[in-house]
């Protein structure tokens, strides 16, 4: 079985974001790029799949500019086999991106794709769903565990109440939740050693599509920053402010 | 123009979640038509017909939703949804799971996590944890959007009397079964909704030493919360977890205890009213959006806290 990951580059998550000036958008010149974290833990268990023999081949895909092939070698370092590169320098959406992800399934045939839960920058949370409703696949979104049998994959989701395992037909996508593992470093060897593997790179035009993105973002605010609070000295000084102050007990 | 809102619940209880969805939609304007689709449902039905301001409650009462699974919930709600303007749920783990899908089979783009209306087609939604606000605009006929409950004010429960029609179900779309939930048991308000939250991090160190907030939420009649080093410890299970990707709150009263204040935790937690923080290290970054901060050992302060507390309220 072939698993498909995907993979998006995207800002440092220790970076502090400015808003620009203009409202078009947070600047992102000279700012640490990086994996988006739910990728990473993708990745992981695509590998750790293959490590146990329930995985012949990883494949990571990204959609975005030319510098996304740094994300795709990190991904081939920690382990994948071979990466795609759908090379785009217009914005991505998540519809855009499900449905160029369909048409890597459908020329891959993987039993399992696994995509982050959310990318950390556009804060979506959609891309997964969307590409298992277009490829008609299951899906079990904010996996904390993986299990695959057979012709099947058992995935417990952390959700809103607590815990929820579900069963689904292979091939299915899953999306990562935090806790579902915690990715590797990759080591100098194997950074060495992904070097040489493949990556092909195509375009939206050559997959027979064209993107389209539907929102169209009119500006982008800081929000309210908060007042300024004040220190108190002791425990009772809190709650005589608690109390007749700010009224919230 | 009629907007369909996707009723949250468990089958027996609407969450309250689904009245600041309601709310949401009325701040978009037109009818507002609430589907509920679940198993042995109706109370639910009966609950969101009685919700201020709702028109009609469509009811899918079916084995198939039971379990709330989002192939079989996306089909139904794509098949109805695609005559009405907006189609909107809130966002939590059943609504982020189910939208995206049923925007997909209506070839529409999903507007996610919004906290405000502008208008019919333009809403603004916080992005990268927050650190930043977006104003989009959609074009698409049908616009699918999660709402962040906290965002809204909920409409009152009671003051409705919507009609109640059965919605016949769709399809099994036979994609995943259920196989088990473990829910967390709690005595305590729902975390998401409650007006007083008192929130532990890793500086707690253990799992035991929950209970001393447990003493003062008990007090307080408050919701415990975590952030994700704690419950990546293993102090508290994951529906504990507050912040960009855990759960969203926004309290009157929010109290963080032994907690940094990563980006990460202050995007769930940031919109309450007033926040306390208790942290040993007066650099903390948790301290610059406290209202009242105290510089303190958290195994002096809580207990104290507490003591006073018993005094006080
Ligand atoms: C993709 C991604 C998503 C994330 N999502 C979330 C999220 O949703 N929610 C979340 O919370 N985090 C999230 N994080 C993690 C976040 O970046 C921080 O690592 C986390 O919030 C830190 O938790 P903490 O404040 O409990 O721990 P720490 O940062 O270790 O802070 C512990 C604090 O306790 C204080 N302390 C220790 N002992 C005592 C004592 N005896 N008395 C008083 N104070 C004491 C210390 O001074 C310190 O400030 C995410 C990270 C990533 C990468
Ligand atoms: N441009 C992209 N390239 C590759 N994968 C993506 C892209 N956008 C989204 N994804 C995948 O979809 C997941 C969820 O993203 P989102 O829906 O944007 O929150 C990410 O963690 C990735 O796995």
């Amino acid at each position: 079985m072939k698993v498909l990951v995907a993979v998006k580059r995207v800002i440092d998550y220790n970076v502090k974001v400015r808003v620009k000036p203009d409202q078009s958008g947070v600047d992102l010149d000279n700012v640490k790029m990086a994996m988006n974290p739910f990728c990473e833990i993708a990745v992981e268990e695509a590998v750790r799949l293959k490590e146990k023999g329930l995985a012949s081949e990883v494949i990571v895909v990204s959609i975005g500019t030319a510098a996304s092939q740094e994300q795709i070698r990190t991904a081939l370092a920690l382990g994948a086999d071979r990466g795609l590169l759908i090379e785009t320098d217009e914005e991505v959406q998540p519809l855009d991106a499900a449905k160029l992800l369909k048409a890597v399934v459908e020329q891959e045939q993987p039993g399992l794709v696994i995509l982050g839960k959310q990318s950390i920058d556009s804060d979506n949370n959609q891309t997964g769903q969307m590409l298992a409703a277009l490829t008609g696949m299951g899906q079990a979104t904010f996996a904390s565990a993986v299990e695959v049998t057979d012709d099947r994959v058992q995935v417990t989701r952390e959700v809103d109440g607590g815990l929820m395992t579900l069963s689904l037909k292979l091939p299915a996508v899953i999306t990562t939740d935090l806790r579902l593992n915690e990715p590797r470093y990759a080591s100098l060897p194997n950074i060495m050693k992904a070097k040489k593997k493949p990556v092909a790179v195509t375009t939206a035009d050559e997959l027979g599509l064209a993107l389209s993105p539907r929102l169209k973002t009119l500006k982008v605010e800081a929000p309210e920053p908060r007042k300024a609070g004040i220190k108190v000295a002791d425990v009772a000084a809190l709650v005589d402010k608690l109390k007749n102050e700010a009224k919230v007990i | 123009m009629t907007i369909l809102v996707l009723a949250e619940h468990d089958n027996n209880t609407l969450n309250q979640a689904s009245l600041s969805v309601i709310a949401a939609a009325r701040a978009i304007g037109g009818d507002i038509d609430v589907l509920v689709a679940g198993e042995n449902c109706s109370a639910v039905a009966d609950a969101a017909a009685a919700a201020d301001g709702v028109t009609r409650v469509l009811l899918a009462d079916s084995p198939l939703y039971g379990h709330f699974l989002s192939e079989n919930l996306a089909l139904l709600l794509s098949r109805t949804g695609h005559a009405y303007s907006h189609i909107l749920a809130a966002a939590g783990t059943t609504g982020k799971d189910v939208l995206p899908r049923v925007a997909a089979l209506l070839d529409t783009a999903q507007i996610s996590d919004i906290i405000r209306v502008e208008d019919a087609d333009t809403f603004v939604r916080p992005i990268y944890a927050g650190n930043a606000l977006a104003t989009v605009r959609s074009d698409d006929p049908v616009k699918v959007i999660t709402v962040r409950p906290t965002a809204f004010d909920p409409v009152s429960a009671e003051g409705g009397s919507a009609a109640i029609e059965a919605l016949p179900a769709a399809e099994d779309a036979g994609l995943s079964a259920f196989v088990s939930a473990q829910n967390a048991e709690s005595d305590r308000p729902d975390l998401a909704s409650a007006d007083i939250v008192i929130s532990g991090g890793r500086g707690m160190q253990n799992g035991e030493n929950f209970q001393l907030l447990e003493n003062v939420a008990d007090i307080l009649g408050a919701a415990i919360g975590a952030s994700r080093a704690a419950v990546d410890a293993g102090f508290v299970p994951n529906d504990m977890q507050v912040g960009q990707t855990g759960k969203i709150v926004a309290p009157q009263l929010y109290i963080a205890v032994g907690i940094s204040g990563a980006i990460q935790h202050l995007a769930g937690m940031s919109d309450s009213k007033v926040i306390v923080a208790i942290n040993k290290d007066e650099e903390a970054p948790i301290f610059q959006v406290a209202d009242y901060g105290l510089v303190a050992d958290l195994f002096d302060a809580v207990p104290a806290l507490e003591n006073a507390l018993r005094d006080a309220v």
